[in-house]
């Protein structure tokens, strides 16, 4: 069980990374990008949790009751938020890219200009 | 695969290869599954509630203990939103007298009733998020959800009357400044940033969490905002040119 877990974290890490080396879209390379950041989140989520633990919210639940961990869970909170925001950036500074150049493939855009 | 791809994998390669064993040397220390005990969560587990009345464990992480840190993750996501902005706004002709109206009152009643139900449980979900599951994060994002129903049942000139930057952008400010303006008041008062300056209340309920309560409404502030302002944005920039002038 212990494998398998982490081995999801490793796999989805490896195909959003492999996905961005091979891009050909820089559309697609923002969503490989989400996909590698997805796997941060599955593992810290599942560092965090205990077995027959509840969820770290204690209303109605008598204080002292074995809960997961709400640490990664608050990192995990703020940073799928915050992810939606930074791949928007991405995806705005990708259509520029278009309108500057005409494509979207980072393999056509030969040159960078200032 | 094309040459360049091949050429890109083969740079890629021994990078990966070290990372693949840097990664394999972590996960080989990393606990069992389920059987983590890290000492800072665990130990929050039990003094958040008599320390902070917040039910919510993460909510009192969130906007108390890491506070701090969350005001950090507020201005990054601040930031991305002024970058979208300085980039599609420079890029676009001002918008004329394109429409797109919605025709079919089924449509429209279902939206409209729709947009009244996820805004309302996005305000619910921030509202009680030191009680229950929940907080300004997620209500923020439901609530940004909701108003953007507005465009999909209603049609465009309804909605600029939402998604106009005359009046997401103060707001969005006004969001992330109400955070700091928090910290600052605490530091005003002789406490330290971000320090708890309105009394704890009754635990279990809405009147609990004190300033908690005023920042998780600026952050539900922020990020709805900010997530309207980028809805605005993108469909400014490349769908409202391919909407039918009037």
């Amino acid at each position: 069980m212990t494998i398998l877990v982490y081995a999801v974290v490793a796999w989805v890490f490896g195909i959003g990374i492999y996905g961005a080396i091979v891009s050909r879209n820089l559309i697609h390379l923002a969503l490989c990008l989400t996909v590698t950041q997805s796997s941060t989140y599955i593992l810290l989520l599942t560092l965090g949790y205990k077995r027959g633990a509840t969820a770290p919210i204690f209303k109605d639940v008598k204080l002292g009751t074995a809960a997961v961990d709400p640490v990664v869970q608050s990192l995990t909170l703020t940073d799928v938020v915050v992810s939606v925001t930074v791949i928007a950036l991405i995806l705005a500074l990708a259509l520029d890219v278009h309108r500057q150049s005409g494509s979207v493939d980072p393999d056509e855009i030969s040159t960078l200009n200032g | 695969m094309s040459g360049r791809q091949r050429v890109r994998a083969w740079i890629a390669a021994p990078v990966l290869g070290l990372f693949a064993a840097l990664l394999g040397w972590g996960f080989s220390g990393a606990p069992a599954f389920g059987a983590f005990h890290g000492a800072y969560g665990e130990l929050l587990n039990r003094i958040a509630v008599p320390q902070r009345h917040s039910t919510n464990v993460v909510t009192a992480i969130v906007f108390d203990y890491r506070g701090f840190d969350t005001m950090g993750e507020e201005f990054i996501l601040f930031a991305s939103v002024v970058g979208v902005v300085l980039l599609l706004r420079e890029m676009r002709e001002p918008a004329g007298d394109q429409d797109d109206p919605v025709t079919s009152d089924a449509i429209r009643l279902f939206g409209l009733v729709m947009m009244s139900v996820v805004v309302v449980a996005g305000l619910w979900v921030a509202a009680f998020g030191l009680v229950t599951p929940g907080g300004g994060f997620q209500g923020g994002v439901a609530i940004a959800g909701g108003i953007v129903l507005v465009f999909l049942a209603a049609g465009y000139r309804p909605w600029t009357r939402f998604g106009s930057q005359h009046l997401l952008d103060p707001l969005e400010g006004g969001g992330a400044a109400a955070y700091v303006a928090l910290g600052l008041a605490a530091l005003i008062a002789g406490a330290p940033f971000l320090h708890n300056l309105l009394g704890l209340g009754v635990t279990g309920t809405l009147k609990s969490g004190g300033s908690m309560t005023l920042l998780n409404w600026a952050v539900a502030l922020e990020v709805a905002a900010a997530n309207l302002v980028l809805y605005t944005e993108f469909l400014e920039s490349y769908l409202v040119p391919h909407l039918s002038r009037r």
